[in-house]
């Protein structure tokens, strides 16, 4: 790989970042046309990816990176294979229409050039994602494609709803993305390895590790919660409260497929174990079934295709985790397929929205003569999604049952598992092609239209390119199924299946799919009651479990933050010096490191003085008859230790000390007129007592452990380096200042940082004012909840 | 508070510590003194001039409120401490210079700024501070 090509592929790396900050300025400029500019990002990246293809289907792999913090060995570095190549390309691919769509979608939004930056942001953070190479590269962007969907999931956030929907997915995929850093730390000790490309050439040593099933397991807590595995699946359909364009690439072609990259991508060094090739159907199976059901009962054409993802990222997980050779094809076939049908489709749904003002089904019908082209578009990619010839999906199809039909009860539950999910997404992505467009035309909030070319070309051309790929199925293979399925399969293979129909086992269950998938399309609305009717009986579901976790979560801390923050100053203080006293005298005691009895010194008159001063002065605070007498008091004892300072030799300090004494006698003084106390100390004999022992026991620790740190030999090491050096190096004659601005400059910076953030605490707080309860914002955020549940 | 031969003489007082602030931060390098300290001279010249004759007027002389001065300050240290990077050593790393004024030869350093950052931290920070609790007093 040429030097220059390097720099090219970073160039593209973070060419979407870059966009994303030019974007807004550019709406500004251009308004909505600003999509045909912004188009040119991810088609620039499509057509650099593409340049790569030829070397892919070779069976080479590009390996390539920056050094980003040598000392803790971590790079910056991407690997291209078929599999990353492959989604690199349907993320720009897909990326290039998404954008043409958003224009066209959101055009006269005041906010359009925020949502053009948002979605470039996310295609970088994706980007990223599917070619990493370094372990953290790959966390990184994980992270950040969770937050750009945050962003994007938010992006109406005047909508109690949407900001509800986002932070469920930031909370669910966060978490999940925290388990897969674990996940990769335990990789990583557990092989040494920090990138993918280094775990891929380790072979079994992963699977062999006694710590194999923490990773497993960890890693898999990423991945399931990304690509919406069910227990974790109910994030994604309240996605859908994100704008169309959104919900099109986040969630149906792009970033729930992380999830399934990550276990396509370990398949390799992680497949082929019992553990992997029972969790993954299990739960992949389940998900399946559980999304189609579901998808039943939704009117919301968003929402029906947002289920009907849920249950092909399971589909996938299930053939993934089957572990044989063609399953790992067919995954392959039906992921790009996927892709293409599910990316156009929703934006069908949300161009019929913007046409007619309506999403709901019951509502729709008969609109195909006033939209012909994305009636087209609609149907060309259900067909694809049906599974018919001579489209991809039906490539994928075929593939699935000739994978999964292999024999054993094993293999014949999840083959009945798959008929049966299939069927059913026949029938939904049927009800949402084909029910708005015929029969007989229903009254739309809006009377529709053809929409703009923005609108209709994006599901246009990925309908059709749905049907080109299977076409020239010998070409696609070549370039894009098999190095993909090789690299999943961490062995070279061959996909081999094209349109023409051969009679076998495969093609029998194929029709008997489309024959149950016509019965469920024909008896849906029948089938949609029953499942409202079982939903409503079960009543509990993950996402009311979600909230009342969050709910419970909140009230957990609120009991715990009673107990510990009572909001009594005399307790906080009690507690903190009684802490302090057993810090001094538990190790003291612990370690026998009392100090010896030291003689009387024998010092010179006006140290005597000094000390008198002192002892005066904290007679005089004890003795004091009201508060600020005793605050004025204390001052003095500190300018009495300020004075030891002097004669001492430490003129710094000592001049440190007069100063910080003034200071804080003035403020506390402030501080006491400020409170309205009663003027004198009326404490009951009691706490009197405990005061005292507590302060007796404080300055005894703080006396002992001063006494036993000066007979303990001194060393001098530090002392004499800032001696010798502080004026050659440091170009001064006054060590404290020197330590203080040069050779610990460091400590210095991050001390003078915590005296802002307390003043500005202080002043907060200062400034407040009794009598507004943050409380009350907490408790309207509960009832608009209820409300939404409602 | 608000004697008469207080209030006549506190202004004075406060600029002469306010003066005497500057003096000390910038011998610090080489006699006793520095950054830290000086701010908390000068601090506590703005808040014996706030007790004596009000806070607006001690708003009015700043000019700036105390917490953007103190702002300031902190990103003065930050910026002086970065100046190293684009030198190609690590961040801190003090860089000197010898400049001549009016004949005399002057040491110029980052050092020397991310000390008068610290200042202007300590003095912003106390000052915001001691201004707003006496405020409260007199309102």
């Amino acid at each position: 790989m040429a030097a220059d090509g390097q720099w090219l592929t970073f160039l593209v790396l973070i060419l979407p970042f870059l966009g994303a900050a030019a974007a807004p300025f550019l709406t500004r400029a251009l308004g909505h046309n600003a999509a045909w500019v912004l188009a040119l990002i991810p088609a620039f990246i499509f057509y650099h990816f593409a340049g790569f293809l030829g070397a892919v289907a070779e069976g080479e792999t590009v390996a390539a990176g920056y050094a980003w913090i040598e000392s803790l060995d971590v790079d910056f570095s991407w690997y291209l294979d078929g599999l990353s190549l492959t989604f690199a390309l349907l993320i720009s691919g897909i990326g290039t229409f998404i954008v043409l769509y958003s224009g066209g979608y959101l055009k006269g939004h005041q906010h359009l050039g925020r949502f053009f930056s948002f979605i470039l942001m996310f295609m970088g953070s994706m980007q990223g994602l599917v070619v990493a190479d370094s372990f953290l590269t790959l966390f990184v962007f994980w992270e950040l494609t969770s937050i750009t969907s945050f962003l994007l999931i938010g992006f109406d956030h005047s909508r109690e709803a949407s900001r509800r929907a986002a932070l469920q997915a930031l909370v669910v995929t966060g978490l999940g993305g925290l388990s897969l850093l674990a996940g990769l730390l335990v990789i990583a000790n557990i092989t040494g390895a920090t990138s993918l490309s280094a775990l891929l050439a380790e072979g079994d040593a992963l699977r062999a590790a006694p710590l194999y099933m923490a990773a497993l397991l960890l890693v898999l807590g990423g991945a399931f919660t990304k690509s919406a595995q069910f227990p974790f699946h109910f994030w994604l359909p309240n996605a859908m409260e994100a704008p169309t364009p959104v919900s099109a690439y986040l969630h149906s072609a792009t970033m729930v497929k992380a999830g399934v990259y990550l276990v396509m991508r370990l398949n390799p060094v992680m497949g082929e174990t019992l553990a992997w090739e029972t969790i993954l159907p299990v739960f992949g199976g389940t998900t399946l079934i559980v999304g189609t059901l579901l998808a039943l009962r939704q009117t919301d054409l968003k929402l029906m295709l947002a289920y009907t993802t849920v249950a092909s990222l399971g589909l996938l997980i299930m053939l993934t985790g089957f572990g044989s050779k063609v399953a790992v094809e067919a995954a392959v076939l039906y992921l790009v397929a996927h892709s293409m049908f599910k990316g156009a489709l929703f934006m069908v749904a949300g161009a019929i929205d913007h046409e007619t003002g309506t999403r709901d089904i019951t509502r729709l019908g008969g609109i195909g003569r006033a939209m012909p082209v994305t009636f087209a578009a609609a149907v060309l990619a259900a067909l694809s999604m049906g599974g018919l010839p001579p489209f991809f999906g039906f490539l994928a199809k075929e593939e699935i049952y000739a994978g999964l039909a292999t024999g054993g009860g094993w293999a014949a539950l999840l083959t009945a598992v798959a008929i049966a999910g299939n069927a059913l997404m026949f029938a939904i992505g049927f009800a949402v092609a084909l029910k708005p467009f015929t029969g007989e035309r229903a009254d739309t909030p809006k009377s529709p239209h053809e929409g703009p070319i923005l609108l209709w070309l994006g599901p246009l051309v990925l309908g059709t390119s749905g049907l080109l790929m299977a076409l020239v199925s010998g070409f696609s293979h070549h370039i894009i199924s098999s190095p993909m399925a090789s690299a999943v399969a961490g062995e070279p293979v061959a996909v081999s299946i094209s349109v023409i129909p051969h009679v076998g086992l495969p093609l029998l269950l194929s029709v008997l799919t489309i024959a149950l998938g016509i019965a469920f399309y024909l008896t849906l609305e029948r089938g949609r009651a029953a499942m409202a009717a079982t939903l409503t009986a079960i009543g509990w579901g993950p996402d009311r479990g979600f909230d009342q976790a969050v709910r419970g979560t909140v009230r957990l801390s609120a009991s715990v933050t009673g107990i510990v923050h009572n909001g009594r100053l005399d307790v906080y203080m009690t507690v903190t010096f009684i802490a302090l006293a057993a810090a001094l005298f538990v190790p003291m005691i612990a370690f026998g490191e009392l100090p010896a009895v030291p003689g009387l010194p024998s010092l010179p008159f006006y140290e005597v003085t000094v000390l008198a001063v002192g002892f005066i002065g904290l007679g005089a605070v004890i003795y004091a008859r009201d508060r600020l007498t005793a605050i004025v008091s204390l001052g003095i004892q500190g300018f009495a230790v300020a004075l030891i300072f002097m004669l001492l030799g430490a003129p710094d300090l000592s001049f440190t000390q007069f100063m910080v004494e003034t200071l804080s006698v003035v403020i506390l003084a402030l501080v006491m007129t400020r409170l309205k106390l009663s003027p004198a100390d009326h404490r009951p004999t009691r706490q009197k007592v405990l005061d005292i022992s507590i302060a007796s026991l404080c300055g005894a620790g703080l006396g002992l452990i001063l006494l036993r740190v000066t007979q303990v030999p001194f060393d001098g090491t530090l002392s004499v380096f800032f001696a010798e050096n502080a004026r050659v190096i440091a170009h001064g004659r006054n060590i404290v200042n020197v330590i203080i601005v040069d050779f610990r400059g460091l400590d210095t910076l991050g001390e003078i940082a915590v005296v802002m953030i307390a003043g500005l605490a202080i002043l907060a707080l200062v400034r407040i004012r009794p009598g507004v309860a943050p409380i009350k914002a907490e408790k309207q955020r509960a009832k608009a909840v209820e409300k939404v549940e409602a | 508070m608000d004697t008469l031969i207080f209030r006549t003489i506190a202004p004075y007082l406060a600029s002469l510590m306010v003066l005497f602030s500057v003096f000390v931060l910038l011998r610090g390098h080489n006699e006793p003194g520095g950054g830290f300290i000086g701010g908390l001279i000068a601090a506590s010249a703005f808040a014996i001039y706030g007790i004596a004759c009000g806070v607006a007027p001690v708003r009015r002389a700043l000019y700036f409120h105390p917490m953007a001065i103190s702002g300031f300050g902190l990103l003065l240290s930050a910026l002086s401490g970065a100046v190293s990077l684009f030198m190609d050593m690590p961040f801190l790393t003090g860089q000197w210079t010898e400049i001549s004024v009016l004949g005399l030869p002057i040491d110029l350093s980052t050092v020397l700024f991310f000390d008068i950052g610290v200042y202007f931290v300590v003095v912003g920070s106390i000052t915001s501070i001691a201004l707003a609790l006496e405020e409260r007093e007199h309102a």
